[in-house]
């Protein structure tokens, strides 16, 4: 049976590309609300700080943004380092100490978001 | 006789590195790379470092609330602002490139000056509203 041959690469590039920019988008769409709760609250106080992170649908929308950050810079980070890194051990080993430290912020913004 | 060495070819060698003699639209480049390097490394720690300060107790809100209105906190807050809206503004062009708006040469510089600029207004509008 003839199947069709795919000439060039594994075709997961075009992931990181869209990745990149859906996440992108969640961020500034975040930082629009962020940024009109500081306009209109002004200088905030504890109490309002407090209440902002009460709300459960803010909780999501700030996880949603801290985990778009942390995939944004997955990709971001790993083309640097796929840049400027030569040495293919170094380069895999940082690679896996920012997927390492980008999970474990993961873990922390959720305590935070719903642990404080 | 022996045959004289061939004499190797002088090539020009010109590698500018200068970021100063970069035009327009790799400036905005090499700075929205070094932005998110920094941004990593320093302001994600930060900010949940920060994050996790105020929202624990009313006395960690109230340091950092003093923190905050050090000046050299301010500037050092002021240059994260500026990294993140340029960062920002570049990404947006670079989404107005995808869809094929301003690829060629003029547009491109232009939109290049313009991301530039708005990077630097914003911070400065921000500078004003925390000083």
């Amino acid at each position: 049976m003839p199947t069709k041959k795919i000439p060039v690469g594994a075709h997961y590039g075009w992931q990181d590309w869209l990745a990149q920019r859906v996440t992108a988008i969640i961020m500034v769409l975040f930082s629009i609300v962020i940024i009109g709760f500081f306009m209109i609250k002004g200088g905030a106080n504890y109490g309002d700080w407090k209440e902002l992170f009460r709300s459960q649908l803010f909780r999501i929308l700030a996880l949603l943004f801290f985990l778009s950050v942390y995939y944004h810079a997955w990709i971001g980070i790993k083309d640097v380092l796929m840049d400027y890194i030569k040495p293919a051990g170094l380069r895999i080993s940082l690679q896996v100490l920012v997927l390492l430290l980008l999970l474990a912020c993961s873990i922390w913004s959720v305590t935070i978001i719903w642990g404080t | 006789m022996p045959s004289p060495q061939p004499v190797p070819r002088q090539r020009p060698k010109y590698y500018d590195l200068n970021l100063l003699h970069l035009p327009m639209p790799g400036l905005v480049s090499i700075f929205q790379r070094i932005t998110g390097v920094v941004m990593f490394l320093f302001l994600i720690p930060a900010v949940l470092y920060v994050l996790q300060c105020t929202l624990g107790s009313e006395t960690g809100f109230n340091s950092w609330k003093a923190i905050f209105s050090e000046p050299i906190v301010k500037l050092i807050v002021l240059g994260f602002v500026w990294s993140y809206l340029h960062h920002l503004f570049a990404g947006i062009r670079y989404l107005l490139l995808d869809i094929h708006i301003g690829t060629s040469l003029q547009p491109a510089r232009a939109s290049a000056k313009v991301v530039l600029v708005l990077g630097l207004i914003g911070t400065l509008l921000v500078g004003v509203r925390i000083w």
